[in-house]
């Protein structure tokens, strides 16, 4: 067996008295691709940060190709030779191709930047991987898959020797995950070392050779991945059984309760039509970038549609503002819950009645009493963790920020209420309870539509799966035909 | 991953795709050439020296803005800066009448660089948002103006003649001013598209996040930007007071508006990243050509002001427009098309 050419060991990292990582343990081998697998929140994205110079840890070791290494700064990362490939494209848009691969070393003639030659190395680059790409492209005008290229080519140039792949097949489509897989062998053939980040069993089984598994910051679990099962991998990474995480309450489906028809708009997507049922929990899955947000912003009044109707109890809705949607009976808890979903610098108290405070003022003067009773009455309904309901929203754990975020939308008495990603960010303990209160949610005769990415909480939580793929409405599953390949192949298939 | 952000394509970051820049050169010749069916006399050789004397200045501290703006950041005090500094060289003039004029430049520089690295080190180091430290340093900058000279002007009587003369000489029939800020502009240009910190300005303010993972400190870049728009604006502020031939407190008080105006006009993005010296150049001219024209095409020196301010917002509206936000293309080509 080959020596290994990174090793980290008893690393750990805490971020403001909170702990991310713990002593984290992880191990590359030349010419060999080790899937890193865990849930959000595991501490991956930390152990990325660490590797590539973002953070820093606070404790452990790292040795590379024999040799124990400090790692202050992404300039250091880069120039020891580690380099990454985010998922969320780290890309200067408004910059060049070659400019965005050379970004940390720009080729230069007589102390100046020598435009022709990096524009001759970034061809000779990018001829192996896209030749379509144009080195003088702005790196907006590219596709996702291509931005991941480009950052590979980032990885070339400068002779990297491990590879960090973060979730680069989030986006893609099935062919262009197969271009990107025959790349990664092509690296592992050379010798390189590729650190792949997944959520897709599919995956790792089919391109990683050796497996680690995080859980809760902690490393829990590595070896071959010719030697495991999916189902050991899952459990390794959940630590727990699948209905324990997914407490899907038994609620009677009444009858429709909401339609949307024939909905398009500009290049976002195009006769999007489904309905929604009294008591349903509707699952909205696709690809990052599927559109599945748009057309949510669109129900909602946040963006205009161009064509379609949206009826709500048999009553056609127009909906021109958030406004209008909030007014006619439609709550929507965005994904983002520290930039959209809550004010991180207000109070619970301020955070909950938000969007009340027309319905509670009298004679246009906001009635503080008034809110204090609803924000008290929703704590305690949603056992929010607080100190008090004056305590600020930032000041809250990511599981309590979201169930405030889900009590502003309670307290406008919803008849629909849109979720986009409502479990994004937060650990498994807190997943959890917000399912609880989806399905208390929907006995009381509300609809859900939950927009999600990962796969386990369409499968564990939804009614029925409704899949968006490009813009468009690719199949619609009931919860019993609803599996993880038919769901998958819905949403990539070309 | 999923936020919508505004288009905007291709402004002047690259030669060779200047849309903004064609469109806009293209406005100025329109108004230029609408100045002068209503007024012959504006293109005669005296007032188009004139003219490009005037919008000099105003170029010279846009660049300077510029550099802050790629940043994400705005520089408030530049008007201010000029003022002081062209205030202590006026002074030194004064008081050194024999000393020549290389110290006068120096000075000039130098004391304008370290009000520039004053901005900078408060917004790197103590993460003050820009707008904040350069409101506080506009007034402090101009303060300092009153203290240093007791309110007091300097006039030409007490300035060397090298000291008026200077700015005034004319090299191939165009002034000495008109060519510094002419190499200020080229000086901007080249280090801006071939030199590495050039580079990773735009970098720092096209994507902060990214920067840093391409280990660039975004916030030693904002430093850099400042200390060279308080440079420039040092400079400025001697050429100011030399073609003025008179230093007082209120020296290009408000002009900070008109800079940043000229830098938007130009298709700088006050988000930062986005931008380019031809098209800064460009909107000063545009600026500079209003400025000059509005007294001479017979408009009353009461609307002067405001149609100047609506001709700005005007310009200012077009830009946006051309980079409206048009939503993500999701749907394939072929679909969306249909």
């Amino acid at each position: 067996m080959t020596a290994p050419i990174l090793t980290m060991t008893g690393v750990t990292k805490h971020f403001a008295g909170v702990r991310a990582l713990v002593k984290g343990e992880l191990t590359l081998y030349p010419g060999e691709v080790t899937a890193l697998i865990g849930e959000n929140g595991a501490g991956k994205s930390t152990l990325v940060k660490i590797l590539t110079g973002v953070h820093h840890a606070d404790e452990g070791s790292i040795t590379l190709g024999g040799e124990v290494v400090r790692i202050p700064s992404a300039d250091a990362a880069n120039r020891l030779g580690i380099s990454a490939i985010h998922q969320e494209a780290v890309v200067f848009d408004d910059l060049s191709v070659a400019e965005n691969i050379f970004i940390t070393e720009r080729p230069r003639r007589h102390g100046m930047v020598d435009w022709a030659e990096m524009r001759r190395q970034t061809s000779k680059l990018l001829a192996e991987l896209d030749p379509r790409i144009d080195p003088a492209m702005p790196m907006r005008q590219l596709s996702v898959a291509q931005k991941h290229l480009v950052q590979i080519a980032r990885a070339l140039s400068h002779e990297a020797r491990v590879v960090i792949m973060d979730e680069p097949t989030a986006a893609l489509s099935h062919r262009e995950v197969a271009e990107l897989f025959t790349i990664v062998h092509r690296l592992k053939a050379e010798g390189r070392a590729i650190l792949f980040i997944s959520h897709k069993f599919d995956e790792v089984f089919e391109i990683a050779d050796r497996y680690a598994v995080f859980r809760d910051g902690a490393a829990v679990g590595q070896g071959l991945v010719s030697d495991v099962g999916r189902d050991e991998l899952i459990t390794l990474m959940v630590g727990r059984s699948v209905d324990q995480v997914f407490p899907k309450a038994v609620v009677p489906i009444g009858e429709e309760l909401f339609r949307v028809e024939g909905l398009s708009r500009g290049r976002e997507f195009a006769d999007v039509s489904f309905g929604l049922r009294r008591g349903e929990i509707l699952g909205v899955y696709g690809l990052v970038g599927a559109g599945r947000s748009e057309v949510m912003q669109t129900i909602f009044g946040l963006n205009r549609a161009d064509a379609g109707t949206v009826t709500l109890e048999g009553r056609k809705l127009v909906i021109r503002s958030p406004e209008d949607a909030i007014d006619q009976g439609l709550g929507f808890v965005p994904e983002d819950r520290q930039i959209s979903g809550g004010i991180l610098r207000f109070s619970i108290n301020d955070n909950i009645a938000l969007p009340s405070l027309s319905r509670l003022a009298g004679f246009g003067f906001t009635r503080r009493g008034e809110e204090r009773k609803l924000a008290d009455e929703y704590v305690s309904q949603l056992q929010i963790k607080t100190s008090g309901i004056a305590q600020r929203l930032e000041e809250l754990s990511g599981g309590n920020q979201q169930k405030v975020v889900i009590a502003k939308w309670l307290a406008t008495h919803p008849r629909v209420l849109i979720m986009d990603e409502p479990t994004k960010g937060i650990d498994v303990g807190a997943k959890t309870a917000v399912y609880r209160l989806m399905g208390e949610m929907v006995a009381q005769g509300l609809g859900i539509i939950m927009v999600t990415s990962e796969l386990p909480e369409a499968l564990g939580m939804a009614d029925r799966v409704l899949v968006m793929r490009r813009g468009r409405v690719a199949a619609l599953f009931d919860r019993v035909e609803a599996t993880a390949e038919a769901i998958v192949r819905a949403a990539t298939d070309a | 991953m999923r936020e919508t952000h505004s288009a905007r394509v291709g402004l002047g970051t690259r030669i060779g795709r200047l849309p903004h820049v064609v469109g806009l050169g293209l406005l100025t010749l329109l108004l230029l050439a609408a100045v002068s069916f209503a007024f012959p006399p504006f293109l005669e050789v005296d007032n188009v020296k004139s003219l490009l004397d005037d919008t000099a200045l105003l170029i010279m501290l846009a660049v300077g803005e510029m550099f802050v703006l790629l940043t994400r950041s705005v520089d408030l005090s530049v008007a201010a800066n000029a003022a002081l500094t062209g205030m202590v060289v006026a002074l030194f003039n004064a008081a050194h009448p024999g000393a020549g004029m290389l110290p006068v430049i120096v000075i000039a520089i130098v004391m304008g660089a370290v009000l520039g690295a004053f901005n900078g080190i408060l917004v790197w180091k103590l993460r003050i948002p820009s707008i904040v430290v350069t409101l506080g340093t506009l007034s402090a900058y101009r303060g300092l103006v009153y203290i240093v000279s007791g309110g007091a002007w300097v006039n030409s009587g007490q300035m060397s003649p090298m000291f008026l003369g200077l700015v005034r000489v004319p090299i191939l029939g165009v002034s000495v001013l008109s060519w510094i800020g002419f190499l200020v502009a080229v000086a901007a240009f080249l280090f801006l598209r071939f030199s590495v910190s050039g580079r990773n300005l735009y970098a720092a303010g096209n994507n902060p996040n990214a920067a840093a993972y391409a280990g660039i400190d975004v916030g030693r870049m904002q430093f850099l930007a400042f200390v060279l728009s308080g440079a420039i604006a040092g400079l400025a502020g001697y050429l100011w007071v030399a073609r003025f031939a008179v230093a007082y407190t209120d020296v290009a008080s408000g002009f900070e508006l008109q800079v940043i105006a000229a830098c938007v006009i130009g298709g700088v993005s006050i988000t930062g990243g986005v931008g380019g010296v031809v098209g800064v150049v460009l909107g000063g001219l545009f600026l500079g050509i209003i400025k000059n024209a509005l007294p001479v095409v017979g408009i009353s020196p009461f609307w002067q002001m405001a149609v100047s301010g609506l001709v700005i917002t005007v310009a200012v509206v077009l830009n946006a427009g051309a980079r409206r936000h048009e939503g993500r293309r999701i749907l394939e080509e072929s679909e969306a098309g249909a």
